[in-house]
């Protein structure tokens, strides 16, 4: 990794297939975990990050810039995420209330449906805004019950890697967020292909890219999240990675 | 200590016999030939070509239908996207909702002809026909007549807007209730259709082209082709299609998946399933038994979200299993036009022969099979309804869907161990759990991956009742508010 000026400032890990396939392994243990936990304490959990990253605000400033960023930018990139993170964490107790129904089915039975988690995600990190592309995507993935492998942006790992310390000075459990830096164009294909990945999300890949990736969704039904046109705040962005669970029981005596 | 009680299987080839009961066919109007539905007519294939559709329990042919070609295909997405653009967008939407309603209330007074020709058609028995699928379809367009002017309730902080035009492709193991469930919600949000039946049986839903011609719903906002696998390949593959609605096989819907990568098409696919059905040693088991059997042999198994792999916790398998044996030797396969019959024909050749190797499949891999020695008829499609004991998780009958009355049983011990199993599998359509413990179905219920779950009941459908799968189920949801998501776009 290489400054401005052309300065090495820092080795990067270049992440390999193997990483991938151990990090999915982690997700999947981890996920039904991280889905059981109550959700004021998933929400507890969202804000504590939102609090350790503005403890470390100067940290993320001075690292963003490190890496190219002006530091009127940086400074702003760190509180949006910030207020992203307590955005989402708000909705931990609300968007099952927001999203389910009671249904007034005509035979006798109570039948309700609400969202439950899609599983395990893989996120490409956009290549703009090296905290804030990752956090805006996580956020609204985790606070639904799924858990995430992350490709790092190749133009900022550092954040990355200091959002990793971030996460796990939060209480985020192991193998809720994990981030791998390396080479996005090597990941891709298997981050899509990967048969006990559920869903695969990003914000800013182009149409050859993306063509590449939904091919391969089709291997086992995957979820293909863009969320390059959604609002970055918005409860429907949690949505996009749940899975509507209807059940239905009697009524009698 | 109690002595065991002794219990004699029960006889049920003694003298007791049901009189036949057939349901007449002489007040249903079916044409010959039909054409394909295009801008509001009947009009015929630019492929000249046609196929018949056959009774399956008769073998016999009932009409010709047209085989629709690229240019046919292309004929009805043009004639959508005309009526999207000139009429449906654009009128208010309380008067789409009429239309709706009016095509509700037409279905349940052609009732009776639509149940009889879905059985002739496809091969479900006529009691099925006449109170599930019938009925549920024009409840299902009940239900989304009312959506239509209000839909700004439906979905919090966000506008909804129409997709655009919707090519929509259904089985055969539902047909007009398929086509209730894909058209009702298009429509009701302001998008125009065109509609591939599948190819064994596309009657019913050529007889919903001629109700919303006496609905005078506005020529070409539902169009109806028909054909086999290349006319959906065309419908789907047609870059005048701004979403794909798919129900089928887990297989057709990775290839829809695929082809439309790259393109800025929507889709929701609903997909295939094996959906294990629990029973705890707490459970009613009289009832669980008709629930089993109601599970796996309603439609004759081809149901996608279909009981077919049976857990049975340990302490009561014997007991299950021996009433289930009995309960199934008194099922009547047969006539589906008969109102006794509680399983009709297969609904195709190729259908029955896949049952079949797969069935066969199920025994050299060490399955123990049990049949009742129920008479079938000579002609036609048929398969006696079927057990297997002695599985293991990795038998091919166990992880692949059969689409046919054919049950695996395993048996389990802890509520934690039953999961695991459930769960052990691509798919995420369904599943039951039967407990006469609260607690415990809510505990199950949530940990069973699949989009809908039964407890202490199965197969049951309501037009306000979302349906859909997790994982290689599919994804988006058919039916209820959820139902409505498919069809819009949000801003």
């Amino acid at each position: 990794m290489k400054d401005a000026a052309g300065n090495i400032i820092a080795n990067i890990c270049r992440g390999s297939r193997k990483d991938l396939r151990e990090s999915i392994v982690s997700n999947r243990k981890a996920q039904s975990g991280w889905s059981s936990k109550s959700a004021y304490n998933k929400g507890q959990i969202l804000y504590r990050i939102a609090e350790t990253l503005e403890s470390r605000k100067a940290q993320f400033v001075d690292i963003l810039c490190k890496q190219g960023d002006s530091v009127i930018n940086a400074k702003k990139e760190v509180d949006t995420a910030i207020d992203v993170l307590v955005y989402y964490a708000g909705w931990c107790d609300k968007y099952i209330q927001v999203f389910s129904s009671v249904n007034p089915v005509e035979s006798s039975h109570f039948n309700f449906s609400y969202p439950e988690p899609t599983g395990v995600v893989t996120v490409m990190a956009p290549q703009k805004q090296g905290l804030l592309g990752i956090v805006h995507l996580i956020a609204p993935m985790i606070i639904g019950g799924n858990v995430c492998t992350v490709f790092a942006s190749e133009k900022y790992p550092m954040t990355a890697v200091d959002l990793a310390e971030v996460l796990n000075a939060s209480d985020v459990p192991g193998g809720v967020v994990n981030i791998i830096t390396g080479l996005q164009k090597e990941f891709i294909g298997h981050a899509s292909s990967h048969m006990d990945v559920n869903a695969i999300l990003f914000s800013d890949l182009d149409q050859v890219q993306r063509k590449l990736i939904q091919e391969n969704a089709s291997l086992n039904v995957k979820r293909v999240l863009d969320f390059s046109k959604e609002d970055m705040l918005s409860p429907y962005r949690i949505l996009a990675a749940q899975e509507i669970k209807t059940t239905w029981h009697p009524v009698g005596n | 200590m109690k002595k065991p009680i002794k219990i004699k299987p029960l006889n049920f080839s003694g003298d007791f016999k049901y009189a036949p009961a057939p349901e007449g066919t002489e007040h249903i109007q079916l044409k010959e030939k039909y054409s394909l539905f295009i801008n509001g007519k009947f009009v015929a294939p630019s492929s000249k070509k046609y196929f018949d559709t056959i009774n399956p329990s008769s073998e016999k042919k009932i009409a010709s239908i047209a085989d629709a070609n690229a240019a046919d295909v292309n004929l009805a997405v043009k004639a959508a996207r005309t009526a999207y653009d000139k009429t449906w967008s654009k009128m208010p939407a309380a008067e789409r909702g009429k239309y709706l309603y009016r095509i509700a209330r037409i279905i349940q007074e052609k009732a009776r002809e639509l149940a009889v020709i879905e059985s002739m058609d496809g091969g479900k028995p006529i009691r099925e026909s006449r109170d599930i699928d019938v009925p549920l379809a024009a409840a299902h367009f009940f239900y989304y007549a009312g959506w239509a002017d209000k839909l700004e309730y439906a979905f919090p902080g966000k506008k909804a807007s129409p997709i655009g035009v919707a090519g929509q492709i259904i089985p055969w193991n539902f047909p007009l209730l398929m086509a209730a469930w894909k058209i009702a919600p298009a429509l009701a949000c302001g998008n125009t259709v065109v509609l591939k039946p599948a190819e064994t049986t596309p009657l019913t839903a050529l007889k919903l082209a001629e109700i919303f011609q006496e609905a005078e719903l506005p020529p070409g906002v539902v169009n109806i082709i028909t054909g086999a696998g290349a006319t959906g390949a065309a419908l789907v593959n047609h870059p005048g299609i701004d979403k794909i609605a798919f129900t089928g096989s887990t297989d057709v819907g990775k290839l829809i998946q695929k082809a439309i990568a790259g393109t800025d098409k929507k889709y929701t696919l609903e997909l295939g399933g094996k959906a294990a059905n629990i029973i705890f040693e707490d459970a009613a088991i009289d009832q669980a038994v008709e629930g089993i059997v109601n599970g796996i042999f309603f439609n004759q198994g081809h149901v996608c979200c279909a009981g077919s792999r049976l857990f049975v916790q340990e302490g009561v398998a014997k007991e299950v299993i021996r009433k289930l044996k009995d309960r199934i030797s008194t099922l009547l396969v047969g006539d589906p036009m008969d109102k006794n019959t509680d399983i009709g024909a297969i609904n195709s050749k190729e259908q029955l022969s896949k049952i079949k190797s797969l069935v066969n499949a199920g025994i050299k891999e060490g399955g123990e099979c049990w049949q009742p020695d129920c008479a079938i008829p000579s002609k036609g499609y048929w398969f006696r309804p079927t057990l297997f004991m002695n599985v293991a998780q990795s038998h091919r009958i166990v992880q692949e869907e059969i689409f046919g009355p054919v049950l695996a049983i395993q048996t389990f011990r802890t509520v934690e161990e039953v999961i695991e199993k459930a769960n052990n599998t691509p798919y995420g359509l369904s599943g039951g759990v039967w407990t006469d413990k609260g607690a415990k179905i809510f505990n199950v219920t949530g940990k069973i991956k699949a989009g809908v779950v039964w407890a202490n009941t199965y197969n049951k459908f309501d037009p306000t009742s979302p349906f859909g799968g997790f994982k290689e189920s599919g994804m988006g949801r058919e039916g209820g508010l959820h139902g409505l998501m498919p069809y819009v776009k949000l801003s």
